[in-house]
């Protein structure tokens, strides 16, 4: 039996279960100082005055600073994506100098021995400020009297693209629909608030942070602080998940750096989590309008599509991009004559957005299933129906969507046809109708949500096209070691994906040696010297593949070393089970023979070296294309507004898979956030710009008691595009569940005249929605 | 400062402490027992819970002066002669963790649930780990750990 598909139980699961785990909070070497940080009050002001001198001399305090006191070394946080040519990227001190433009802001900080006086000290700072008006919602930032967030005005950048002649599509449809929809902006909370940790030996850095992203991070460094890339090592120890939160180039990163070269000793920061709230970036943040022309039998003939984008005070490491990754995506799984798609950044003075679990395709995915269950409403039809009459059949593939990408497989017929019989489809829509006839003050509403995504960010070819400053390729390493233990080494950084397990059976397999034979290696740019990192459902479908031809590297090596041995040609051996046996006899050699070998040297043949290992570096030509059928199905208190999930239903198709069980879990985990979206979250701020969600008391988390049990299967269409078949599944469920959830809400309350309720479905909206719609 | 008496994991610490230290710092910062982390600061995650006297116990929300004189058993005191707890055992078994941040407190507050509730419904399940918050899993495979936890552990209960 091969490892790859067998559920394994993983390996990283003692270490977890039992406490003994390596958070960059656990990790205090000998003089660690502890900083804590003063932080704005205010959404938008000039700072006229700073005193950090009263801070200087309180017990413990060993430093404090101010933004002035660092503006000279400090550097501007970087933007990795400038969509457009004259994109408007503000200059991003660190810590702030003369102006704060968000609630959270840095403006000061202290260096003590302990962390709670740390947070004493800080009471002794004094700041002055001159209070600029805020900016809080799109539209009114886009006025023209309005007020600046930057000097240069509220807009980042404005694009379009357009596909086929839209025009001619829109012109004489036999339907029209319009609609707006409003992506709130959330929260992504992973469990792990961030944690830096830095300390000099005075010569170089060693950086430990609660980061996705050690590569990137450490080449960002020393462009933002000039401290040379090689003198800076950046570990990503254990990470308490990330959901895109943890892809960032974060100001306290960067501070912590240059604070540890200022004092020579370590410098340590943890935030708590209502400072988290306010200042690690946030998700989504959209105001869409979308609007679809289509034929009198439902077929569509157009799309447009245009977004206002929250950017928030500042563009960080990809926020302007982050919009435009659903540039492709709205147009999903159909297909349609002309397509025409136009984003705005918009500045606000609010915590900047960026990367959150999906990322651009949930937003996307959002507004074209719902917009595709109006029209099923216009149409009096079957939602699922609708999008059967519209999507691309399983014989169209490969087929090149509107948007431009081709998608190499797919069968949502069988994805769709799986999930309705797991569902009972059609007894649920019985009781839908009888609990309408029967008027029940409780009804029925039933989601679909027929969902695509681009997954394995990204090929570098096509990350230029999109302006992205680096490529998207990643890499793997496999050393033979001489007792014949295997070391893979690989530039993902799993936060728990389980990239330890699943890369152990990718290379159990290729290597023929025992699944317990293999350690994994990543997160330390000392040791897993080369990598890209990991986001976007990039981890196995690129750093995956390129484990997998490490492995097959070594193995062409071992061959060489084995026909030596074996005194045969390499074309006589064939290789299974771990070893080379001479095609027609039994001799043989094992893997871990040739690899000790390979360690005494005593009789390599001539230009082999002792060494069996090797790496590789593998760039995808294409996105992959997972997608899938997820239906879900509420009762909806008509006289409260209250939604309970009854059941919910997901079928992915993700492609070939290593480890069922991680699969599951991350469908789990991905449909609970979106739900999350479509019900629970939102991060709210007030007309001045203050966020009234700071604290886990007010930003709500789904709980277990909030969410059903979910049943999930899948149907397998192999990915071509790479030689594992895989498609990626970190963001799929997130991507789905939200449009599933929020179509099932609004099918409940449609007979009631209700065709919309904005996110999050809370009951109160949900029954003032009933409410506008009954007077 | 107030000196405090406490056993923790089986060991007894004297420890003078400031009256506002919280109990979570005490056990991180000053005994070395990371294995229970911090996720909140409104005792809402439950990430940082511990067992009190035998109760499960957010210790974000103790000072360390109110456990003067208990007894605290933290994630890496549950299991015994190097073997994991039942509740651990069955969270690697239904793949009940993913980043492992909320794993310690979960597994406390389940096995907290049990002590009143051996054998829990879905429901009860789910109602008693409402206080504990993952942001990966979507709680199907805690729920179903919980489950297995529970016969393993009502199975050593019986045959003992």
């Amino acid at each position: 039996m091969t490892e790859v598909g067998r559920a394994r139980r993983r390996k990283e699961d003692a270490r977890l279960l039992t406490g003994r785990t390596q958070w960059t909070d656990n990790l205090r070497p000998p003089g660690t100082l502890h900083v804590a940080f003063l932080r704005s009050p205010m959404a938008h002001a000039r700072i006229t005055r700073v005193d950090v001198s009263g801070a200087r001399g309180m017990t413990g305090v060993v430093a404090a600073f101010c933004g002035q006191d660092l503006a000279a070394e400090q550097g501007s946080l970087p933007c990795a994506w400038p969509v457009t040519e004259d994109i408007v990227i503000p200059d991003h001190p660190p810590m702030a100098v003369s102006e704060v433009r968000y609630v959270g802001e840095a403006v000061a900080c202290v260096v003590a021995t302990d962390r709670y006086l740390a947070a004493d000290a800080l009471e002794a700072i004094e700041v002055d400020y001159e209070p600029l008006p805020a900016v809080v919602g799109l539209e009114e930032a886009l006025a023209p009297d309005s007020p600046k967030v930057h000097e240069s005005g509220n807009q980042a950048y404005t694009m379009k693209v357009t596909s086929g002649d839209v025009d001619a599509a829109f012109r004489d449809a036999p339907i029209v629909i319009e609609r707006t929809y409003h992506q709130q902006r959330l929260i992504p909370a992973a469990m792990e608030p961030r944690a830096v940790l830095a300390s000099t030996d005075g010569d170089s850095y060693t950086v430990w942070t609660a980061t996705q992203i050690p590569h990137v991070l450490r080449v960002m460094l020393a462009l933002t602080t000039g401290i040379p890339e090689h003198k800076i090592r950046v570990i990503a120890p254990d990470v308490g998940g990330g959901f895109g939160s943890k892809l960032q180039v974060t100001a306290e990163e960067v501070l912590c750096l240059l604070l540890t070269r200022r004092l020579g000793r370590p410098v340590k920061w943890n935030e708590s989590r209502s400072e988290g709230n306010l200042t690690v970036h946030h998700g989504r943040g959209q105001v869409q309008r979308v609007k679809l022309a289509a034929d009198a039998d439902g077929r569509i003939r157009g799309l447009r599509v245009e977004l206002l984008a929250d950017m928030g005070a500042y563009l960080m490491l990809l926020t302007p991009g982050v919009p435009l990754l659903g540039a492709s995506m709205f147009n999903a799984i159909y297909k349609m004559d002309a397509y025409e798609f136009g984003c705005t950044g918009v500045f606000t003075t609010k915590m900047p957005t960026d990367a959150y679990r999906g990322a651009g395709r949930p937003e996307a995915t959002f507004g074209i299933e719902r917009i595709m269950d109006e029209l099923a409403a216009e149409l009096k039809a079957d939602p699922l129906e609708v999008r059967r009459r519209n999507w691309i059949r399983h014989e169209e593939f490969p087929y090149t969507t509107i948007s431009g990408l081709t998608y190499d497989s797919g069968n949502y017929e069988a994805a769709t046809d799986k999930a309705m019989a797991l569902f009972g489809y059609d007894k649920l829509r019985a009781e839908q109708a009888d609990r309408r006839d029967r008027g029940d003050p409780v009804q029925l509403g039933i989601g679909v949500s027929t969902y695509t995504e681009m997954c394995g960010l990204a090929p570098s070819r096509l990350l230029k096209e999109a302006r992205y400053a680096a490529g998207g390729w990643e890499h793997g390493a496999v050393r033979m070691l001489p007792t014949g233990k295997v070391e893979v080494i690989t530039g993902t950084s799993p936060h728990g994906q389980g990239h330890v397990t699943a890369w152990s059976q990718i290379a159990a397999d290729a290597l023929g040696v025992p699944f317990d034979d293999i350690t994994v290696i990543h997160g330390d740019t000392a040791i897993a010297h080369k990598g890209m990192d990991t986001y976007g459902s990039r981890s196995l479908v690129i750093g995956g593949v390129a484990v997998l031809q490490a492995c097959e590297k070594v193995r062409e090596k071992a061959r060489k070393l084995a026909a030596h041995v074996l005194e045969c040609a390499p074309d006589d051996l064939e290789f299974a089970g771990g070893a080379f046996t001479v095609r027609g006899t039994d001799a043989r050699a094992t893997i871990q023979e040739l690899a000790f070998a390979a360690f005494t040297a005593h009789d390599l043949p001539d230009g082999v070296e002792a060494r069996l290992d090797s790496e590789a570096t593998y760039d995808p030509d294409n996105y992959s294309f997972p997608h899938g059928t997820h239906l879900c199905a509420v009762e909806v208190d008509t006289e409260t507004g209250l939604t309970r999930i009854r059941s919910y239903v997901a079928v992915d198709d993700v492609g070939k898979v290593v480890n069922p069980l991680i699969v599951e879990g991350q469908v789990h985990g991905g449909i609970a956030q979106g739900i999350g979206q479509a019900l629970f979250e939102e991060a709210v701020y007030d007309a001045d710009g203050n966020l009234l969600t700071s604290t886990l008391a007010d930003y709500l988390l789904p709980s277990a008691a909030d969410l059903p049990d979910f049943v999930t299967d899948r149907t397998e269409t192999p990915a071509t595009g790479n030689p594992l078949g895989a498609k990626g599944v970190g963001e799929a469920g997130c991507i789905a569940s939200t449009p599933a959830v929020v179509n099932a809400v609004v099918d409940a309350l449609r007979p009631y005249g209700v065709h919309d309720v904005a996110m999050p479905c809370t009951p109160e909206r949900v029954w003032r929605a009933l409410e506008g719609a009954r007077s | 400062m107030p000196r405090i008496t406490v056993t923790v994991d089986g060991i007894t610490y004297e420890e003078e402490v400031e009256p506002r230290l919280l109990l979570v710092h005490l056990l991180r910062e000053r005994l070395g027992r990371t294995g229970t982390p911090v996720g909140c600061d409104t005792s809402n995650c439950g990430a940082c819970t511990v067992m009190l006297d035998g109760k499960s116990a957010k210790s974000c929300s103790v000072l360390a002066v109110q456990a003067d004189g208990c007894e605290v058993v933290t994630i890496e005191g549950l299991g015994a002669n190097g073997s994991m707890h039942p509740m651990q055992r069955a969270f690697h078994e239904e793949h009940a963790l993913q980043c492992g941040y909320c794993t310690p407190g979960m597994v406390m507050a389940a096995i907290d649930l049990l002590r009143e509730t051996p054998e829990p419904s879905e429901e009860a399940i789910r109602e008693g780990l409402e206080g504990n918050l993952c942001r990966c899993t979507g709680y199907c495979n805690i729920v179903r750990a919980v489950r297995r936890g529970a016969q393993e552990m009502g199975r050593a209960v019986r045959t003992s």
